[in-house]
């Protein structure tokens, strides 16, 4: 494991436990980026028997379910992992428990953004799928929240002053396909998929992030009750859209496949028989 | 109870190694790491923060 230490693991398996009870309030913000993420496996014609679903909430081992794919379900949080719907682990994505070769699926529906060493993390994930194998995730990626950060990051500099993480740092695009490559992923692919929600008031969008487990996990947030004004002054600079506030999830559809002999590659650099100069024709 | 179908793919999350079954104990035992791993309501909670460290003699 990496020394990297930006997320509290501690807190985010508390606001996993406390949001168990009440998922199913934000359970269709869940399915709808579950069923853009499992709409891939439409566009391969593999089969898939045996699947780990990570951090699914009650959402994901339903569907694969329902496609006759057999589910074990990972998740921190003991309550979490009682309410997923598949063969239920407490665990760590940190520290997979999973023998090499375990699955040919794994599904990441919003889960591996509170992870410190993602890249560790997919290692781990690619060592537990057989060759051939698929990887499929979801992670909120740059520009995710970015009102209500913006809000959040002007009120605080008014009324403290001084500002601390209070949304967490999410990845860059270009860096996840990398990332994925990096973790020993062939036919990397990372395209963006975006969810607009428009919500009543501001504080509903809070609510809906705690009642999903994501309240801030940052390891270098305020552990203090923030100061009454802070939020009240935020949530009035919250951008409003004909009287509702707009709130964007940028979503990073990562797929990935454990490498396997029959999967096409390219050539050995050199090997062309044919100048790219003749192909593109110009004289 | 522990499903039949997670004991052929756990292992020790420290170790990477295998791991055995106490049916009595409800534990899963990982000698190399000298943890034991708590199945609750048949849950097995695989975090080596919550495991009990076995004493020398059974480690042996």
């Amino acid at each position: 494991m990496s020394d990297m230490h930006v997320f509290d693991r501690h807190a985010v398996r508390l606001h996993r436990d406390r949001a168990a009870a009440l998922v199913a309030g934000v359970e269709p913000i869940l399915s709808d980026a579950a069923s853009r993420l499992l709409d891939r496996l439409d566009d391969t014609t593999h089969r898939f028997s045996q699947a780990l679903d990570l951090g699914g909430r009650g959402v994901v081992a339903p569907m694969l379910r329902a496609r006759g794919i057999g589910v074990v379900s990972l998740d921190l949080s003991p309550r979490m992992a009682a309410i997923s719907g598949g063969l239920a682990v407490v665990g760590d994505e940190e520290r997979l428990p999973f023998a090499p070769g375990s699955f040919d699926l794994v599904v990441a529906n919003l889960s591996l953004h509170w992870v410190n060493d993602l890249p560790g993390a997919l290692i781990q994930l690619r060592l537990a799928l057989r060759p051939d194998g698929l990887l499929l995730a979801s992670l909120p990626a740059l520009g995710t929240l970015g009102g209500l950060r913006q809000a959040l990051t002007e009120a605080e500099a008014q009324v403290a002053g001084g500002a601390s993480p209070r949304v967490s740092p999410f990845p860059d695009l270009r860096d996840c396909a990398a990332l994925l490559q990096r973790a020993g992923f062939a036919l990397p692919v990372a395209d963006l998929d975006e969810v607009r929600l428009l919500y009543a008031d501001p504080l509903g969008l809070l609510r809906d992030l705690r009642h999903a487990g994501e309240a801030n996990a940052v390891a270098a947030r305020h552990r203090t009750i923030p100061p009454r004004a802070l939020f009240a002054a935020a949530m009035a600079q919250m951008p409003q859209q004909d009287g509702r506030v707009p709130a964007v999830l940028r979503l990073a559809m990562l797929t990935g496949w454990a490498p396997a002999e029959t999967q096409p590659k390219p050539l050995p650099r050199g090997s062309g028989q044919v100048s790219l100069a003749d192909a593109l024709g110009p004289r | 109870m522990l499903d039949p179908r997670l004991l052929e793919i756990l292992v020790c999350p420290v170790t990477k190694g295998p791991l055995e079954y106490d049916r009595e104990a409800g534990e899963l035992v990982s000698r190399k790491a000298g943890l034991a791993y708590p199945i609750r309501d048949g849950i097995p909670i695989m975090l080596p923060d919550e495991a009990r460290v076995l004493d020398e003699r059974t480690t042996s």
